[in-house]
């Protein structure tokens, strides 16, 4: 087992005119779960494609266990990799596409087929052992692609997109799967996707990339909860985080003519314009004549079978609220919505930046 | 840039190799044609120039490319759309349609010499249908002798045009002639407006391809005719071979080279989309 | 319109395919029934005699033999040399790429003729002149635009995400290549070394300009043309069609890919 530690990587690819990876530096435990999440051409694939060795970074190192392996290829890296398109081989067998990477270690035959079994037996797949890839469906090749890269026993594991070839319930299904089996070895692992609710499931952490860096990295409901950058907010979950910009004023935020309570930190920004972010789950609506909160009008209302989702117009632009199931509602309906002071995030409107 | 180094590893041995059996001859060639015993010379030329059986073959493989062509695109494109129609035994016809793409010039004249010769295929038929015999291939009966070597090579070079448009068609998504259907235009408004527009690379491709090729054509009419029907690729044999004259042969073949370049680069102007 | 299109393919198959079977015919009957008129357009008469015959003749043993000589060699050769550039092509983008890929689409249109009358001169000088090696070097210099671009597009039907994956699991880049890409490229490559093998068994102007005895089963055949017997002739043509029609039942899947779309 081992941990993984990026130092300053820098990559520039010869096509493009800016920093696929730009002075990237990350930690990963031994054991530990992490995510890279983020949209695509944001270079979270470069940087796994550098820690697996497919890929020579322009600078910087990247180390295995405490051993430097910035130029070792990656045959000699001691990592497994699950691919987007698994990759397996269609001209070899189930069996030997998961002893594939024991084959190339040359494996005595005996301890060859146990590994082989239990990996297959792991993933379900004992009975397709001797059949050729193209018999199988898409999800069936996908646990070949997992049980090839367990087979080995790896120090780390990379996986790249590998849920995302799959249809929507097949990929919930196999995601926690996933999760237990690879919980179960407790091996390193670095996880890409685009999906930031498979990362927000899968990861012990994860890290949010945009333009070739690193915009923030914790534990999934620390970066849900506190987004420490606009990006980040609008990023992560779905719907993604609600901003609107408003004018702190003696103690209020106050949107056209409607304000609501702010707190105390916020006195330096006293007359200045901020912006302000909540999530969907954190607005309360107040039915009846109360007069708290603020005026707003429903445009949409989408049942989602849990919860209902509001789309709502108010001075300040538009909102998604989610609420109870109970509620009914229609477009065109008025309503007083609660912004709970503890629930708003406050972001510098230039930067994008968490206030502190 | 990325890579370069071990991918020219790769390639060096074919560059190497085609600029020893391309640039290396052709360079040669040049030499060949304009530089006598004593020097620059252009007497290859004017022998070439001088010998009537040089003007003929130029004439007839022009008339054979003006006449052959268009057939050729026509027969072609309509192979093509039967393929798209998938026809019952389309598995069959398809493999008899492309036969021909493994057939050499000479095996084609040699086929069609079991048809057009004298006492062949063609007459055994009319004279079994009471319709009096006819010389095809004499030399008193030009017509004829030029329709058998342009049926032969009709017959031999259309399928490389059927398969250059059918690999085309398959880049046609049938959405968008689906969806002219359904606004109602007819099928050859659809061949006229969808189809054939798109097809325009693949076609480009196969004309100069082809007119290059037909540019070389030589030994159907050997088989078919002697040296009854001269082209201009035969007249480089004979001069070589019979006349013993490598330098006028170079000259005619360096005429076959300008006249391809002639043809590309006017087919790309012509065709600029 | 079905009916239409059934008869409209009906007649293309009957032009395309009639002159086929008259060869065969006219090669497999005796020499007497050749010389009757009309000929019968039934098989009544077969007889090996003419095709015997034929195979008989000076030369056209010798001639056969240094056509599958200079094919096979010719094959090897343009593999030997083909396979890693069409891999290159495939697998780098590297600096020059655009260049050569133009610059193999320009040999592929440059007339043989104006190579093999210079190339004559060459191998006189070096002593290649009427050797089966001399033809194999032209007939691979023909052959090698297309055997890269074919295998370029062979190899890139192996995604790089296979080849990346056996590194992973602890393939050298070569064992990479040997055990994953080359089985899958197989029928592919082998399908582009018959394409090369017909196309060097086809060639015959170069062949006779480069030869004097050691004549390649064509060459030979055009070279006596003008004073051998109409049913030498017929059996001649029947000899030439023949790998066509193997290598085109065995290839056909990989027609429009040598044919079609690498030719952009």
């Amino acid at each position: 087992m081992a941990g993984v530690t990026v130092t300053n990587l820098v990559k520039t690819y010869p096509s493009g005119n800016r920093r696929a990876t730009d002075d990237i530096s990350l930690d990963v435990a031994d054991g530990e779960f992490l995510v890279l999440v983020g949209p695509s051409g944001c270079g979270k694939t470069t940087l796994l494609r550098m820690v697996a060795g497919l890929e020579t970074p322009d600078g910087g190192t990247v180390t295995i266990g405490g051993r430097d392996v910035t130029r070792l290829p990656a045959r000699e890296r001691g990592l497994s990799m699950v691919f987007q398109s698994y990759a397996i081989f269609p001209h070899l067998k189930v069996r030997q596409n998961i002893g594939f990477g024991l084959t190339m270690q040359k494996v005595p035959k005996p301890e060859w087929n146990t590994r082989v079994e239990r990996a297959a037996e792991l993933l379900d797949l004992t009975d397709y052992l001797d059949r050729h890839p193209a018999q199988l469906s898409g999800g069936q090749r996908q646990r070949v692609a997992v049980a090839r890269a367990i087979a080995v026993d790896a120090d780390v594991l990379l996986m790249d997109e590998p849920l995302s070839n799959l249809d929507a319930l097949l990929r919930l299904q196999f995601r926690a799967e996933l999760k237990k089996i690879v919980a179960r070895l407790g091996t390193t692992t670095l996880y890409v996707t685009h999906d930031q609710a498979e990362a927000m499931s899968l990861g012990d952490r994860v890290a949010v990339m945009r333009d070739g860096r690193i915009a923030q990295i914790g534990a999934p409901m620390d970066v849900y909860d506190r987004p420490g950058e606009r990006f980040v907010g609008g990023f992560l979950g779905a719907p993604p985080m609600n901003f609107f910009t408003a004018t702190v004023h003696q103690g209020s935020l106050v949107v056209d003519d409607q304000s609501v309570p702010a707190p105390a930190s916020l006195a330096s920004w006293n007359d200045k314009k901020i912006l302000a972010g909540i999530r969907a789950e954190n607005i309360t609506i107040t039915q009846g004549q109360a007069q708290e909160g603020v005026e707003a009008e429903v445009e949409v209302a989408e049942p989602t079978g849990s919860a209902i989702l509001l789309t709502v117009r108010w001075a300040g632009g538009e909102l998604k609220v989610q609420t109870g199931p109970g509620l009914r509602v229609a477009p065109g309906d008025r309503l007083r919505l609660e912004l709970p002071a503890a629930a708003l995030r406050f972001y510098d409107p230039e930067t994008g930046l968490v206030l502190a | 840039m990325r890579q370069t180094r071990p991918a020219l590893l790769l390639i060096a041995p074919s560059i190497i190799f085609m600029a020893a059996l391309f640039l290396w001859p052709l360079i040669a060639g040049v030499t060949q044609a304009f530089h006598g015993p004593d020097g620059p010379t252009t007497q290859y030329v004017r022998r070439m120039a001088d010998d009537p059986y040089f003007w003929e073959a130029l004439r007839n493989t022009a008339l054979l490319i003006v006449v052959l062509i268009p057939l050729q695109f026509a027969l072609a494109i309509v192979m093509a759309l039967l393929m798209r129609e998938r026809p019952r035994f389309a598995g069959l016809h398809f493999y008899i349609w492309v036969v021909p793409l493994a057939i050499s010039d000479l095996a084609a004249g040699l086929v069609w010499l079991s048809i057009f010769t004298d006492r062949g295929y063609l007459n055994s038929v009319l004279d079994g249908l009471g319709i009096p015999t006819y010389s095809w291939l004499s030399f008193e009966h030009p017509q004829t002798m030029f329709l058998a070597v342009v049926v032969a090579e009709l017959w031999r070079a259309t399928s490389l045009v059927f398969v250059i448009v059918i690999a085309g068609l398959q880049g046609v998504p049938r959405d968008y002639d689906e969806a002219a259907s359904v606004f109602g235009a007819t099928y050859w408004q659809r061949v006229r407006h969808v189809i054939l527009p798109q097809l325009r690379p693949s076609l480009q491709v196969a004309l100069i391809l082809r007119t290059i090729l037909a540019l070389e054509a030589f030994a159907v009419a050997q088989a078919l005719t002697g040296r009854n029907f001269p082209l201009l690729v035969g007249e480089t044999y004979q001069w070589y071979y019979q006349l013993q004259n490598p330098n006028v042969a170079t000259a005619i073949a360096l005429v076959v080279l300008a006249l391809s370049i002639v043809a590309a680069v006017g087919y790309l102007r012509l065709m600029r989309p | 319109m079905k009916l239409k299109v059934q008869l409209a393919c009906a007649a293309i198959t009957l032009f395309m395919g009639a002159p086929l079977y008259l060869i065969t015919l006219a090669a497999l009957s005796s020499r007497r029934s050749l010389n009757e008129f009309p000929l019968s357009l039934l098989p009544t008469s077969l007889s090996g005699e003419t095709m015997s015959t034929f195979l008989q003749s000076t030369g056209i043993l010798g001639g056969l033999l240094n056509s599958l000589t200079i094919g096979l060699s010719t094959v090897a050769l343009s593999l030997l040399i083909g396979l890693p550039a069409g891999y290159a092509m495939a697998r780098y983008a590297f600096k020059g790429r655009d260049p050569y890929q133009l610059a193999l689409l320009l040999t592929r249109a440059l007339p043989i003729v104006v190579l093999s009358v210079p190339l004559a001169r060459i191998f006189l000088d070096t002593g290649l002149y009427d050797t089966t090696y001399g033809v194999t070097l032209l007939h691979t210099a023909l052959a090698l635009p297309t055997t890269i671009l074919i295998t370029s597009a062979i190899f890139l039907g192996v995604s790089r995400e296979q080849e990346e994956a056996a590194m992973i699991f602890g393939a050298s880049p070569l064992a990479a290549f040997a055990r994953v890409v080359v089985p899958q490229a197989l029928p592919g490559i082998a399908a582009s070394a018959m394409f090369t093998f017909v196309l060097s068994w086809n060639e015959v102007l170069g062949a006779s300009i480069l030869t004097l005895n050691r004549r390649t089963l064509p060459a030979q055949v055009l070279a006596t043309l003008a004073d051998s017997p109409l049913a030498f002739r017929f059996a001649g043509g029947l000899a030439l069609v023949v790998p066509a029609l193997i290598f085109i039942a065995v290839a056909r899947r990989y027609l429009l890919n040598m044919w079609g779309t690498t030719l952009r």
